[in-house]
């Protein structure tokens, strides 16, 4: 770890002003933390965001739910509100990694977090990620890795909360030098094919100051699933958010987010359309759940995953099915 | 003295709940030793549960560990480690580390120490720096300030390495033409930091073996007729992972070099193990030379030694002249900490159709990295009754961090195996898995071979009661995705004793009690049994006794491995406290005006005859004391009746400890997710000192076990020879939501062999877990697991495996 200058702003303002190049910004400073051990980031000053009024709220008005990028995955998870109209969001948060770190560990974090790709987290190998040439996990150890859109870079996308805000139809509200953005969460991750040594559009010098999701249209219902190896401490082999809209027992319109599944998270469109217009019950689950690994192109160890994808999306979809207001 | 034994009636057997079954026998006990203790139904402290006495300071952190070690003017340092797997160092440069500031010292390895070793040295080009065999093998340390500055120091140390080609893959190092890990035969010798390996076994490439001959004895009758014999035989390959030991607290010490004594804090399980290697590599009396261990964070079998970080660390602070603190991190621990090595066992049984085994054939091979001790056939050489045994074991060289001796070495892999077959033995049969192993676990008289199935009968029976195995369903026969399954595995380990077990007792003249020694409280809580046992003898509380333990200034003390701790330094314990208390009688009858053998210490006082408890309380009777102590220092004496023959430089004990762990599981078949409800565990250890601490380390035993079943797993890249997964965020642990119902039924067993006929339980507790899951998952599911650990993605595709055949 190398020695840095440490910033705490009071302000938005004074945040991006005091992210000049060489900057980083710190929340809960949990996946910085994991970079600078390991050695893969060495900023010259952090900019801690703790101070700074105002991110760290949960309110529904306007449009609908305001989050504040300081909110702790803890407070999310146990916010009647989020439990309530936004459930997927609220299961996400609350099964991500453990009660310590969910204690500490920010919503904004969370999606902005660098993939946990072994290859990319170790220092002895110098990836695509990290401006090398190659992706390790191609032929490699690769039974965690993605099994869609995985031929460039085969990490899975960490965050289990932009699974289900991708789902919720979440956009992000960004400050930065110039001026002040807002960008649909749909449109905000990058694909390896575009930057693979990003995951995000976010800029340089700017900072997440807020996440807007949608009031879910009436008759919608939505869920989160999460199958790791193991209940605690584990990162999902297969997660999915759904948001279900219907029309008494038919699916009016729904949304299916895959998240361990690529290097971005995925809508399963395909799935998405097999429901549409159908009664919702197990048969057109188990439909759409295949619809939604079909093209799935798994490496060498890492076939089982579209396994379970497959059983966690039809889970997945029945659960919203049932926690339809 | 001890040679002059009296003949005394023991009762021997077992207490189990709701019953017994005991006899009487004669016992050689020496004079000098107390009368046996009655059965602890009969005792007012030992074999009665009590919470551990440190358990407060561990809760609040107040506890002292080596990691919170810190000593005036200390240093930090930290390990300069190879970044390749195998290579030659040609060269260090030093010169940028020296000049920095806050450097204080710096070190570069000139030997090292553990794993195996060329036989002739001169089979490698000779070089000035010892040869680097995996990723992660220390080449040099330094020490500095802080640990900021040690991390920077650090980083200036250059490495020339010249690369050479390197494997890790099991089965590509087999191959004749892979890489050598070494470029010849290969010894390992004993160390006091671990044991050696059978020497003079061929070696052809990376392949060290077959042993025929193990610790326990050599092959047994003739197999090929005993499968000609046979009227069934079952046959399987089985595969275990590598998994390493992935103690709470990492390997480290703090050491304090001065001219007059080398003190050494270390997280270690043996004080006198550590102090005996320094002696050795400082050519230091061992006098000079003082090991502490206050409180130890875990080590299940991989702290022994002073390791190659120790030997770093004493150099730096003599070359400093200041205390050095290096505590290795998780990363270095994983690489470098030891591990269990892997196996592939091929198993071939036969039986006749009553049930009774004809032949046992196992060979099996595994690796350790640059270690030996791969093998995995004791448990198929001891468990069951059978006159022709055949165990043919090999290791493997990779390029990868040494093994080490890991709970129980060798027995959760070979019992995965040998309970499985044992098990489709059984179906094949069309017998109970209990019924077949009532039938073969019988013991055999074969010169103190350890078989113990009195114990084990009884544990499936009561076992099987509590766990109601009789609702267990034929395999497979669940109708829904998620299937219920319910599996048995026994276990089977042995009496280690050490003689080399001595504690001192103190009684002062206010009533103060001491027991003092240098074993070690690894975690497992013998300063409470140490306590217990004091208090028995003196009719006290354990909270009346104070315990100091960890540290070579007090008497020798055993070293924690084999499960041998308690069973070698609870009896030195009691002899010592005897005498403290004869003693002490001797000292105040007078005063009462009785004679010495009318009295007797209980609850607290001392009684004179049947006096109905008056008496005087025992504070006020230490102040008759004529001297401001009385102190005692005795020793483990042999087992009363002699140690099984046949096996020297080992106190093996005759009889054995063991258990039957009974699993009920749920597979999903659609996530290949395998879920434990519900573990109940009968074990036998001899007479139990603390049941409290002993169903904590049964729990921990199958903890380990399901963890080792169903997660842990080193991934090595193949390509780079580096771990991808150090750290316990990718090596998966079992966590708090992955602990099911567990219920632990202990069989007091008496066998009459020391003044407190105590054993061990820490290895036995995870022997079995592994194999009774597997069994329930074969019951839940009808499709076998033959490879750990067992993840969603072997299950399903096992479960994908036996559609297809079915088709």
């Amino acid at each position: 770890m190398n020695r840095f200058a440490w910033v705490t702003p009071s302000t938005i303002e004074e945040a991006v002003g005091a992210l000049e190049p060489g900057a980083l910004v710190k929340a809960g400073g949990i996946d910085l933390m994991d970079l600078l051990k390991e050695g893969l980031i060495a900023p010259q000053r952090l900019v801690n965001l703790r101070a700074v009024e105002g991110l760290d709220r949960i309110e529904e008005k306007d449009e609908g739910l305001h989050v504040g990028p300081l909110v702790t995955l803890a407070r999310l998870a146990a916010n009647p509100i989020v439990q309530g109209r936004y459930r997927a969001l609220a299961d996400a948060a609350g099964h991500a990694a453990t009660p310590q770190i969910r204690n500490v560990a920010t919503v904004g974090g969370n999606l902005l977090q660098r993939p946990r790709c072994w290859y990319f987290r170790s220092e002895a190998f110098v990836c695509k990620k990290k401006g090398g040439g190659r992706c390790y996990a191609h032929g490699g150890e690769n039974a965690y890795h993605a099994i869609m859109n995985n031929k460039t870079c085969a990490a899975v996308h960490p965050s289990a909360t932009a699974t289900a805000l991708l789902a919720l139809g979440a956009k992000l509200r960004i400050a930065g030098p110039t001026d002040a953005r807002e960008v649909p969460l749909e449109t905000f991750f990058v694909a390896p094919e575009v930057d693979v040594m990003r995951e995000n559009a976010l800029g340089a010098g700017e900072i997440i100051t807020e996440i807007v999701i949608p009031y879910p249209p009436s008759e919608a219902g939505s869920a989160y699933l999460k199958q790791g190896e193991k209940e605690s401490f584990d990162w999902p082999l297969a997660e999915v958010a759904v948001l279900l809209e219907r029309d008494g027992n038919r699916c009016k319109r729904a949304i299916i987010v895959l998240g361990a599944a690529g290097p971005v998270p995925v809508r399963a469109r395909t799935a998405e359309a097999a429901l549409a217009d159908k009664v919702i019950d197990d048969a057109t689950a188990r439909a759409a759940a295949k619809a939604a690994v079909q093209g799935a192109t798994p490496l060498e160890q890492n076939a089982y995953k579209v396994t379970i994808f497959e059983a966690i999306v039809r889970r997945t979809i029945l659960a919203a099915r049932g926690n339809t207001a | 003295m001890a040679d002059e034994n009296g003949k005394v009636a023991v009762q021997t057997g077992l207490v189990f709940p709701g019953g017994s079954s005991l006899s009487e026998v004669e016992r050689a006990v020496p004079s000098d030793e107390p009368p046996p203790w009655p059965l602890n139904a009969e005792l007012s402290v030992v074999g009665k549960p009590f919470p551990r006495l440190d358990g407060p300071l561990k809760v609040t952190g107040a506890a002292t560990y080596t990691a919170d070690v810190r000593l005036p003017g200390m240093l930090h340092a930290r390990v300069i480690r190879s970044p390749h797997p195998h290579a030659r160092v040609k060269n260090i440069d030093v010169t940028a580390a020296e000049r920095h500031p806050a450097a204080r010292a710096v070190h570069v390895l000139e030997h090292m120490r553990g794993g195996a070793k060329l036989r002739d040295p001169k089979q490698e080009t000779p070089s000035k720096f010892p040869i680097v065999r995996y990723v992660g093998q220390p080449i040099a340390a330094i020490a500095a300030a802080t640990p900021a500055d040690a991390e920077e120091v650090m980083r200036l140390v250059k490495v020339d390495y010249e690369v050479l080609p390197f494997v890790v893959d099991l089965e590509e190092a087999r191959k004749p033409d892979a890489p050598r890990v070494f470029p010849g035969a290969t010894e390992q010798p004993a160390t006091a930091g671990g044991g050696g390996a059978v020497p003079n076994v061929p070696q052809q490439g990376n392949v060290r073996g077959p042993t025929k001959t193990g610790p326990l004895g050599p092959p047994r009758g003739d197999v090929e007729k005993g499968f000609e014999e046979a009227e069934i035989t079952v046959e399987n390959t089985f595969r275990t992972a590598v998994q390493t030991h992935s103690a709470l607290e990492t390997h480290g010490v703090v050491a304090d070099w001065k001219p007059e004594v080398l003190t050494v804090y270390a997280s270690t399980q043996g004080t006198s193990t550590v102090r005996d290697e320094l002696a050795e590599v400082f050519g230091l009396p061992k006098g000079k030379i003082r090991v502490v261990t206050e409180f130890m964070g875990g080590g299940f079998g991989s702290k022994f030694g002073i390791g190659n970080f120790g030997v770093l660390a004493v150099h730096l602070s003599k070359k400093a002249s200041a205390p050095v603190r290096l505590m290795l991190d998780r990363k270095e621990e994983h690489v470098n900490g030891g591990n269990r090595p892997s196996s592939v066992q091929r198993l071939r049984v036969g039986a006749k159709k009553d049930g009774s085994l004809t032949a046992i054939h196992l060979t099996s091979w595994g690796t350790g990295g640059t270690a030996t001790g791969a093998g995995a056939g004791n448990v198929a050489k001891n468990m069951y009754a059978c006159p022709n045994i055949l165990i043919e074991e090999s290791d493997v060289f990779t390029n990868a961090g040494p093994a080490a001796a890991f709970r129980a070495p060798g027995h959760p892999q070979g019992a995965f195996a040998l309970e499985q077959v044992i098990d489709e033995l059984a179906e094949k049969l069309g017998m109970d898995p209990l019924a077949l192993r009532d039938k073969i676990d019988i013991d055999e008289d074969l010169g103190g071979r350890n078989v113990d199935s009195a114990a084990r009968r009884m544990e499936r029976k009561i076992g099987s009661q509590k766990f109601d195995w009789a609702r267990r369903k034929p395999a497979g026969s669940d109708r829904g995705p998620v299937k219920r399954g319910l599996g048995v595995a026994q276990s089977i380990w042995y009496r280690f004793i050490d003689l080399d077990a001595s504690c001192e007792v103190r009684l002062l003249r206010d009533g103060t009690v001491e027991v003092l020694s240098a074993v070690q409280d690894i975690g497992t809580g013998i300063r409470t049994a140490l306590a217990q046992v004091v208090a028995e003898e003196l009719g006290l509380q354990p909270k009346d006794i104070t315990v100091r333990v960890g540290d070579t200034a007090f008497p020798a003390g055993v070293p924690s491995g084999g499960s041998r701790t308690t069973g070698s330094i609870t009896p030195a314990a009691r002899n010592a406290a005897h005498e403290v208390r004869r003693r002490f009688l001797a000292d105040v009858a007078a005063s009462m005006g009785a004679r010495p053998e009318a009295l007797s210490l209980k609850g607290g006082k001392v009684l004179l005859g049947d006096d109905g408890g008056r008496g005087i309380p025992f504070r006020s009777a230490a102040a008759k004391l004529k001297t401001e102590q009385i102190t005692a220092s005795r020793s483990r004496a042999h087992d009363y009746g002699g140690f099984a023959p046949g096996r020297p430089g080992m106190n093996m004990g005759i009889g054995g400890f063991g258990g039957v762990q009974f699993a009920e599981v749920t597979v999903d078949t659609e996530t290949g997710i395998i879920k434990v409800e519900r573990v109940v565990a009968v074990h036998d250890c001899g007479r139990p000192i603390n049941p409290l601490a002993l169903e904590s380390q049964i729990n921990g035993g199958i903890l380990q076990g399901i963890s080792y079943a169903l997660y842990e797993n080193r991934v090595l890249d193949r390509r780079a020879g580096v771990q991808l997964n150090p750290n316990f965020e990718q090596y998966k642990v079992l966590g708090a939501r992955e602990v099911p119902a567990i219920e632990v039924l202990l069989l007091e067993e008496y066998q009459g062999r020391s003044s407190t006929d105590a054993g061990g339980i820490g290895e036995p507790a995870t022997v079995p877990t592994a194999a009774a899951l597997a069994n329930a998952v074969y019951n839940a599911t009808g499709v076998r697991m033959t490879e750990l650990p067992m993840t969603p993605a072997r299950v399903l595709t096992a479960l994908a495996a036996a559609r297809k055949g079915a088709q």
